[in-house]
């Protein structure tokens, strides 16, 4: 588990060119992210957040360009050895992605399986991160039993098993109602404040990072109260980046994007 | 100039971009390759995964299960009907000539090596290739092969390798348990209709087997059970546009699957004849 005293670079997208037989998507992408840090990745739908997300994860390769996560340059690395670097990312689809024709328990407890842990030590690591998104009662339901809302938690729940050092969501409160977005993103806030996850949020709802921005979780109150954290584990430092046509629009913090002048972010903030 | 935002003039809709008729071809000839090439690929790793770990053995039970027994009362069914029919198709032409006897040789040979390897690789084509496609397309369309993938598994040792070799040792079986139904079929045919004794039948049917007969009939099945799951695999693997997509590769599954094994069959006929003369 990373801590909030690393400086060092979760993550490194360097000229990053992806295309499909459509045309290039992500033209040129260069950006990177410090170990313990937020990066809220904004833009309209197609502007390119799941592949970058995809290709930060290994799950595709760059056309031209290179990424470097967890110190590794992932870009070039064949299939055999990115199956072993994915093993330390966490991903949280869209739609949760759960398998469904495994029940809750054995969804969250699939890493762990593949790793070939014991049995008697996945089932209280199930229950642990089960109880942590407070559905431990859902262990023996399957996915097409459980709304929307929580199927997405499971799916963080599967995520957050293997305690990966970065997590990267895709969209998490895409389609769902306010009140259900608002647990989702109070979710994400207490994996990052808890255990000190490198995080990055692909989504279309500024709403959603102004959240991670400018709140924190307390985890001896176990309550989420505004504003940073109170600095003994480090600052929750959260950056904005807005994509645009496949390239980056604008990197700031949230007091810039909050400030702008700029009338297509203003659209945003609307 | 157009009229209306919605309008292109003449030039516009004539644009430079239209691909030629040439091009076209030439597109669609280098996908076809390129497909080719791929289920190359997905067929060359499928086996080469069974003899390097991780290893999915529960996964590939599963898959017995569901392929070998889920197509048995179909297997047995269609078996025994086409024992009894080549009996009433062939015992009216024998009885002609006075050779009623030969009813059992000419069913055994052609059960064990023809109809029966070729009859169940159709049927379980068309029952478990379209099954394994919808299956594996279903879960490329909700990324749940891109979540395996995420978390560090290889979607072709977890989904694909079982799948064949499941196929590899079931077909095999269901094509001994067809031939055998199929010879009950032909027997109880041959008793009630032509008046043969059910000794005769059996005695004729098994006498007249060689073992090239045999490793015919099995080495078709097993060739049969290859194509039929990993055109299903592949065809669900490559599923483009969403569940319309999976509807058009289960299909398309069980179409190709259906045409290379009766391809297959023709070819591997001639071998067998070949190989019968040479040896």
């Amino acid at each position: 588990m990373a801590t909030r005293s690393d400086s060092t670079e979760a993550l490194r997208f360097s000229n990053v060119w992806i295309g499909f037989d459509e045309g290039p998507i992500l033209r040129g992408l260069s950006f990177s992210i410090q170990t313990g840090e937020t990066l809220v990745l904004l833009g309209e739908t197609g502007t390119g957040k799941t592949l970058a997300l995809k290709l930060a994860a290994g799950l595709l390769r760059p056309d031209t360009g290179t990424v470097r996560a967890l110190g590794q340059d992932i870009s070039a690395k064949p299939e055999r050895e990115l199956l072993q670097f994915r093993r330390q990312v966490g991903f949280v689809f869209q739609e949760g992605a759960l398998f469904d024709s495994l029940t809750v328990g054995e969804n969250v407890a699939y890493r762990l399986e593949e790793d070939g842990v014991p049995p008697a030590e996945i089932e209280p690591r199930v229950q642990e991160v089960l109880r942590f998104v407070e559905l431990e009662h859902t262990s023996e339901q399957l996915p097409s039993e459980l709304s929307g809302g929580m199927r997405r938690r499971v799916s963080i729940a599967r995520a957050l098993i293997a305690r990966p050092p970065i997590v990267l969501y895709d969209s998490p409160t895409a389609g769902l109602d306010p009140i259900t977005s608002q647990t989702i993103i109070t979710l994400i806030l207490r994996l990052r404040d808890v255990y000190h996850v490198t995080s990055v949020l692909a989504t279309h709802r500024l709403q959603d990072g102004f959240a991670l921005a400018n709140f924190h979780f307390d985890p001896k109150a176990r309550t989420v109260r505004r504003g940073a954290s109170d600095g003994k584990s480090g600052p929750a430092v959260t950056r904005f980046l807005v994509l645009r046509d496949g390239r980056i629009y604008f990197e700031g913090s949230p007091e810039d994007m909050l400030n702008t002048k700029d009338r297509y972010l203003q659209r945003f903030l609307i | 100039m157009p009229e209306t935002p919605l309008q292109v003039t003449h030039s516009q809709s004539n644009d430079a971009g239209t691909p030629s008729v040439m091009e076209v071809l030439t597109d669609a000839a280098k996908h076809s390759v390129l497909q080719v090439q791929d289920y190359a690929k997905l067929s060359y790793d499928s086996v080469l995964n069974l003899f390097t770990p991780p290893r999915y053995g529960q996964d590939t039970v599963q898959q017995m299960d569901d392929i070998g027994v889920g197509s048995l009362p179909i297997v047995l069914l269609s078996g025994f009907f086409i024992g009894a029919v080549m009996v009433l198709q062939t015992g009216s032409q024998f009885q002609r000539f006075g050779q009623v006897s030969l009813t059992g040789d000419i069913v055994s040979l052609a059960l064990v090596r023809e109809l029966g390897p070729s009859i169940t690789g159709l049927l379980v084509a068309g029952r478990c290739s379209s099954g394994i496609a919808s299956e594996l397309g279903s879960m490329l369309v909700t990324e749940q092969v891109d979540a395996m993938r995420a978390m560090g598994t290889d979607p072709g040792r977890k989904l694909v390798s079982p799948r064949v070799l499941a196929s590899l040792v079931v077909v095999p079986l269901l094509t001994t348990i067809s031939v055998f139904i199929g010879l009950v079929g032909g027997m109880v045919a041959s008793v009630f209709s032509l008046r043969l004794s059910a000794t005769t039948f059996w005695q004729r049917a098994i006498a007249i087997l060689e073992f090239s007969d045999l490793m015919q009939g099995f080495t078709k099945s097993v060739v049969f059970a290859f194509i039929l799951s990993t055109v299903g695999c592949y065809q669900g693997l490559n599923v483009r546009g969403g569940t319309q997509g999976v509807g058009r590769a289960t299909t398309q599954a069980v179409v190709v699957s259906s045409v290379l094994i009766i391809v297959a069959d023709t070819f591997l006929t001639r071998l067998a004849l070949f190989l019968a003369d040479k040896l």
